[in-house]
């Protein structure tokens, strides 16, 4: 399903990594590990379209990354919460789910954000939040998310220990259904179902 | 591996970097000769205008100024447009290379401008259509300078330079025909800088100057990429290799 | 299509009004500078008839120019401009909400209040009209290619004054045109033809900028 081919990257003067290969098919997790610097962002920026390679090619079902399809399959979760401060948790959801192409009803926006743990402060601006729970807002896009490709950087940081079994949880049950993830992660984080991969840059 | 990949990617500074050291002597020789040439015509052999005197033989470097102040902004749009177009790297460097000259074309073209209009119009800054659309260009050329010297990463600059200059040069037409239309609505006419009824000679002095101008911009373009090209690329081992030659030869 | 474009308008014009502080404080300083002119150049009236379209124009202008570097840093320094980016569609079609919406917000106030301060420099009623007008007509090319600008300087350093350096030369046609139709209409040769060619300015830049900043947001990006 998602392929790199020969991927070579570069930034500013330095090259990160050359010659990266890799597969995943459906229900596959592809963990990124390495030190600071390694490039991991970098190459989950190439992966979903917003870095181009220096060298190298990434395909989605057999064509390159550039369409507007393989957006409407990707799902991507950045270390930025991409959440409004002025906005509550409910508009935050609906308005990313709407930008995106998304169906989700209010009903289950707010299941979403119950599931997360922030029931009762769905209509708190977010800037009235905790980092932890602006990050629970950021993830309950996830319970909801139909999209077959997710690729989050670095989900599990700033959350607690419940908070991270119940994310290991969704991410399982996403590739249960047959879906595919790519992340990066420091902490080794067991997700009880699908095939698990590793690459370590640098 | 190393190498080869390296020799592979900087394949076009590779050449040319020595192809441009081979061809600037030749356009600094071609651009005295023009200029020489056209500063007899234009100084000694054309006649004193019969309205205007001998001020008038200001227009030997006014002229050419202008021409090539717009003309090295169209050069650096086809050059960006290559660039991102193409994605390649030389490009991003000679619209780099040519923004201080074409800078400097606009400035003179002002700065004559000015010296030629006290004597003609009894004023240092007249509105004319001319001559404020030139100030124009000298604001974009600013612009760009500003732009790339702002973003620290190469690529970026070269990138969202280059579109700038695909920005500005879509605009240019619409900001010179504006300009006009404001010139004439609020002058009545706009003041005729050449005389139609131009001696042959005139316009053969001014075409030597233009070319010597010319020569001269792409001469020092050439020797500004050259450097652009050592410095960006320092980490290479073919920049490395040109420094140990010119070290080497310093000693000796 | 159209559904992306009044969406992403919906969410920003949603966040302008929590924050209402920056429209107010954009449109006050447009009536500062306005009202500093007379103070600065004598309050005969004729001289102001005259110099009025020039002084609104350019105030408008600077005050346009005031909530542009915000116009994408913000979606950009929470992340959600990458999403936006990665959203199944277009970015030229998001970039083209997010000028509608910044017109709304900053280019419509400019043109309600105008007439009143087109009052204080002693304009005609037929001027008053002509000025709202241009102004309405022009303002959204403003917002247009000030996108660009904004979205070229995103994220550098000293982007604000980056960005007026970029985008005032290129304001230049809008400002000859739209000070021209209430020129031509106080010395009564009628502001027609200005507005028309001020309408084809603003058509074409709402067409073509939204492309050239969605190109520039993706080189910001990268």
């Amino acid at each position: 399903m998602l392929e790199a081919d020969n991927l070579e990257c570069v930034r500013g003067e330095r090259r990160l990594f050359a010659g990266l290969n890799f597969k995943l098919e459906a229900g596959e997790l592809l963990y990124l590990q390495g030190r600071n610097g390694a490039g991991k962002t970098s190459l989950l920026r190439m992966l979903i379209g917003l870095l181009p390679p220096e060298a190298g090619e990434i395909r989605w079902k057999g064509q390159p990354i550039k369409s507007d399809d393989f957006r409407a399959d990707l799902c991507y979760l950045g270390h930025l919460n991409a959440i409004k401060e002025e906005l509550t948790p409910l508009e935050n959801l609906l308005a990313s789910a709407c930008l995106a192409d998304e169906e989700l009803s209010e009903d289950d926006a707010l299941d979403a954000l119950e599931q997360v743990g922030l029931a009762g402060r769905e209509d708190l601006a977010c800037k009235y939040l905790s980092q932890g729970q602006k990050r629970r807002v950021a993830l309950a896009r996830l319970v909801k998310e139909k999209r077959p490709l997710w690729i989050l950087d670095e989900p599990f940081v700033a959350l607690d220990v419940a908070a991270v079994d119940w994310l290991a949880g969704i991410i399982s049950g996403h590739l249960q259904r047959g879906g595919l993830a790519v992340m990066t992660t420091h902490q080794l984080v067991n997700i009880p179902a699908g095939t698990v991969r590793e690459l370590r840059l640098g | 591996m190393k190498d080869r990949f390296n020799l592979y990617r900087f394949a076009s500074p590779v050449t040319f970097y020595p192809l441009a050291g081979a061809l600037i002597p030749w356009f600094v020789a071609l651009s005295v000769v023009f200029g020489l040439a056209g500063l007899y015509l234009g100084m000694l052999v054309a006649p004193t205008d019969f309205q205007q005197g001998e001020g008038y033989r200001i227009i030997f470097i006014h002229v050419p100024a202008s021409w090539m102040s717009m003309f090295i902004y169209l050069v650096m749009a086809g050059w960006a447009a290559i660039g991102l177009a193409f994605n390649t790297r030389l490009s991003g460097m000679m619209a780099h290379a040519l923004a201080p000259t074409g800078a400097l074309m606009a400035f003179l073209s002002l700065w004559t401008g000015a010296l030629w209009g006290k004597p003609m119009w009894g004023a240092w800054w007249v509105w004319d259509a001319r001559l404020t659309s030139e100030l124009i260009l000298l604001f974009l050329y600013i612009g760009y300078m500003a732009l790339t010297a702002a973003i620290d990463d190469t690529k970026r600059a070269d990138k969202a330079g280059g579109l700038l200059l695909l920005v500005g040069v879509v605009n240019v037409p619409i900001i010179y025909f504006s300009v006009k239309w404001w010139n004439t609505l609020h002058q009545g006419s706009s003041v005729n800088l050449t005389k139609s009824s131009m001696a042959q000679t005139m316009l053969w002095g001014m075409l030597l100057m233009a070319m010597c101008f010319w020569m001269y911009s792409i001469a020092v373009a050439l020797m500004r990429a050259r450097t652009i090209m050592l410095e960006r690329e320092r980490n290479t081992d073919w920049v490395k290799a040109v420094l140990a030659e010119n070290s080497e030869g310093a000693a000796k | 299509m159209l559904k992306i474009i009044t969406s992403v308008i919906g969410r920003d014009l949603k966040l302008a009004m929590r924050r209402q502080a920056d429209i107010v404080s954009a449109v006050f300083f447009f009536v500062i500078v306005v009202s500093l002119f007379p103070l600065g150049i004598g309050p005969e009236p004729d001289l102001l008839r005259k110099l009025a379209p020039g002084v609104l124009w350019v105030a408008a202008l600077l005050a346009t120019m005031l909530s542009l570097p915000r116009l994408f840093a913000d979606d950009h320094r929470d992340g959600t401009l990458e999403q936006l980016a990665l959203a199944p569609h277009p970015l030229g079609l998001v970039v083209t909400g997010k000028v509608i919406a910044h017109w709304l917000v900053s280019g419509l106030p400019l043109a309600l209040i105008a007439p009143v301060l087109g009052i204080q420099f002693d304009l005609s009623t037929d001027a008053l009209i002509v000025l709202t007008g241009a102004i309405l007509l022009g303002t959204p090319a403003l917002s247009g290619i000030g996108a660009i600008g904004a979205a070229l300087t995103l994220g550098l350093r000293g982007g604000g004054v980056l960005l007026s350096l970029l985008v005032l030369p290129l304001y230049i046609p809008v400002l000859i045109f739209g000070a021209g139709a209430v020129d031509a209409t106080v010395s009564g040769l009628g502001g027609e033809g200005h507005l028309s060619l001020l309408a084809a300015i603003t058509f074409a830049s709402l067409g073509f900028a939204p492309w050239a900043s969605a190109a520039a947001l993706k080189i910001a990006l990268e």
